[in-house]
């Protein structure tokens, strides 16, 4: 008779030995090979804790006038679910110390929630559809919600090189039917699973944005951040760059940081 | 205006450098306000248009990163006819300390209860500056000493309130008023240490997955007075003698209040609810209620822009003989939020009065940026009544366009 011990060295045998048998039984499909990337993606991007920064958005019309926003970020790793996130407006100077608190979920809307310092007032904000602008930029609020792999399902489409670095090509297709899109292309560099341009196309299938990231640097000798995103919208002309300046890690934030008490008194 | 000193002690004793961080942060605004008023003045003493100059510094200084803090918030308004809109007040003057689980806050400051947005029930805690705007959204600043416990059950807050605020009125040659004028100047109380009387205040507030909850309590001094006509015997031509009222002194009566507040989100939708009980020996016992819901579609039409619909129901169980104009009315209104660079915002609509069917008024309000931090809005009110044991009777001739700009640093 088989021990306990005894069986579970057996059928991690027989697994182990399923797995290297498989990939020469039967290519690895293209969505196999997408899903892989995307959970390696969110690996490697593990363990960060907490982060602040300091961040500025130029908004750009068509006609190429610029107006700015700057903010602080605060955000909290969530293990299991979406990150929390608390951004605190500086400028223009009339939204000035305006908080957006944000609980990212996997599975269900998020949690929103909008503090209004003339009025000292915390507003609930219903946020099933996450499509909407974020600041009057043109980022929508989905496009700076953590990365979840759940929240998409993945197809390899090809080898390509990009911005120097050798990537995958990636359709990514979002699983919440109230997302703006209907898919993204996504191009992740091989060296170290950054994202160096994703593509938009709206729900009517047609290519509305590009996003480019790039200045990437290194923090805590294993996460990278890119401190230039650069959005540009093909079908209005206007684009929006999100620069960040400061970023800390592990400064030491907690839940505490991220509820409705901390929120009415932010500044 | 955003300053990081850093200021280095040295602590001779151990020879060791100690850092303390410090935060001061310096915003405010300056603004400058017309208003015009469509039909002719009840009192020869008003006029037809109104300027004003106003400003809003806010000093903050934080250390222990946040945990420590003061603010200081004045607020002057210079008004060109009225001088009970003329008026300074501040509007905070505190004293900030938080821990993990509980908070302190001492002195001057404002807080806000409640969910709706038409009518605010239960928010009790700051008296309404009504000379600053028709929509009551203005308070002064309150002295508290308030205790928050931040608990797995939710967070608790406790108010001693001591040093009661008047409720501002305009004045004689101001507007928006009634026929009469309103004597601030010889408030009357219930209780004998009149405006020194203090006060207490609860809150107890939760989140339940997609419902929010509140309960709270209020045992003192009402911020809302009640009108006591001040008589003048007059001889008439006949000979006979009258009384004739010719102003109102207001009465403030000592209440306790019992709140509850409920929302709770559905998909797009926000259904809000607000209901009171409040009684006192001057007063009749009575409840009131307020609900209805706030509906959001992004990106209208394929647009940027937003459309939030807003409609709510006020009741106030004292009905036609109650202090409260909003006893049975429904308003409805539209926000538009245009996603611009300008954060341009229109918020529209229209309140009826159900018990009296010719009573109605009209809002529009519009907002925009211009240039990097100026910020213009204009205001329009129309009032329509026609009965006169209608409350809002007396604000049927006060019709306005407002335009104010604001320049924020």
């Amino acid at each position: 008779m088989l021990s306990k011990t005894n069986l579970k060295q057996w059928l991690s045998l027989v697994c182990l030995t399923s797995l290297l048998v498989m990939p020469a039984a039967h290519a690895q499909t293209a969505e196999e090979k997408g899903l892989e990337i995307a959970k390696e993606r969110k690996a490697r991007d593990r363990g960060w804790g907490d982060s602040e920064s300091t961040s500025i958005m130029v908004l750009r019309n068509a006609q190429g006038q610029e107006s700015v926003r700057q903010m602080r970020i605060r955000a909290l790793e969530v293990q299991g679910d979406g990150d929390k996130g608390l951004t605190i407006f500086d400028e223009p100077r009339d939204v000035a110390g305006t908080a957006f608190l944000n609980f990212s979920h996997i599975n269900e809307p998020d949690d929103q929630w909008l503090y209004l310092p003339a009025l000292k007032r915390v507003k609930r904000i219903a946020s099933r559809n996450k499509s909407g602008p974020f600041m009057g930029s043109e980022f929508a609020y989905e496009d700076l919600a953590s990365f979840e792999v759940e929240k998409y399902s993945y197809k390899y489409l090809r080898d390509e090189t990009i911005n120097g670095e050798e990537a995958w090509v990636i359709e990514s297709v979002p699983t919440d039917r109230y997302s703006g899109y209907s898919k993204q292309i996504v191009w992740t560099d091989k060296s170290h699973y950054r994202v160096q341009k994703i593509e938009f196309y709206d729900r009517k299938k047609s290519l509305l944005k590009t996003l480019t990231f790039a200045d990437y640097k290194l923090y805590l000798g294993k996460y990278w951040r890119a401190h230039k995103m650069t959005m540009v919208n093909h079908q209005t002309g206007k684009s929006t760059d999100l620069l960040a300046e400061d970023i800390k890690f592990q400064v030491g934030l907690t839940d505490r940081d991220f509820d409705q008490n901390t929120l009415r008194r932010i500044r | 205006m955003r300053l990081k000193i850093t200021a280095t002690a040295i602590a001779m004793l151990s020879s060791a450098s100690v850092w303390a961080e410090q935060e001061v942060d310096i915003r405010g605004y300056i603004g400058a306000e017309g208003r015009y008023f469509a039909e002719q003045s009840s009192d020869p003493a008003q006029t037809e248009s109104q300027f004003s100059i106003n400003a809003e510094p806010e000093f903050y200084w934080q250390w222990d990163r946040g945990d420590n803090a003061l603010t200081f918030k004045p607020y002057l308004r210079i008004d060109s006819q009225d001088s009970e809109r003329t008026h300074f007040d501040i509007r905070e003057l505190s004293w900030l300390h938080v821990e993990r689980d509980w908070e302190l806050r001492l002195g001057i400051s404002k807080v806000f209860w409640g969910v709706t947005e038409t009518v605010h029930l239960v928010d009790i805690v700051n008296q309404t500056d009504s000379v600053e705007s028709f929509d009551g959204e203005d308070k002064l600043g309150q002295p508290m000493v308030q205790l928050s416990l931040i608990q797995d059950w939710g967070v608790l807050d406790a108010f001693i309130l001591p040093g009661f605020r008047e409720r501002t009125f305009a004045g004689k040659e101001g507007r928006l008023r009634g026929p009469l004028v309103i004597d601030s100047e010889n408030a009357q109380y219930e209780s004998s240490d009149k405006s020194g009387h203090i006060d207490f205040a609860v809150n107890w507030r939760n989140t339940f997955d997609d419902l929010d909850l509140s309960l709270n309590a209020f045992h003192g001094t009402s911020r809302e007075p009640m009108f006591v006509p001040q008589l003048t015997q007059v001889t008439q031509s006949d000979g006979s003698v009258a009384w004739v009222a010719d102003a109102l002194t207001p009465y403030y009566p000592q209440i306790t209040q019992l709140g509850a507040v409920a929302q709770y989100i559905y998909q797009d939708w926000l259904w809000k609810l607000e209901a009171i009980n409040r009684f006192g020996r001057q007063i009749d016992n009575y409840n009131a209620l307020v609900g209805g819901f706030e509906y959001t579609y992004v990106g209208v039409f394929g647009s940027f822009t937003d459309l939030g619909i807003v409609a709510e129901y006020a009741w106030d169980e004292r009905g036609e003989s109650g202090t409260t104009a909003t006893q049975n009315d429904v308003s409805i209104a539209a926000r538009i939020v245009m996603n611009d660079i300008s954060s341009t915002e229109v918020l529209a609509g229209f309140s009826q009065d159900l018990d009296y069917s010719q009573s109605r008024s009209l809002f529009i309000e519009g907002s925009t940026r211009i240039g990097d931090s100026t910020k213009l809005t204009l205001d329009m009110w129309l009032f329509a009544s026609e009965d006169m044991q209608d409350l809002a009777y007396s604000f049927r001739n006060e019709d306005f366009v407002q335009l104010s700009v604001e320049w924020y640093y």
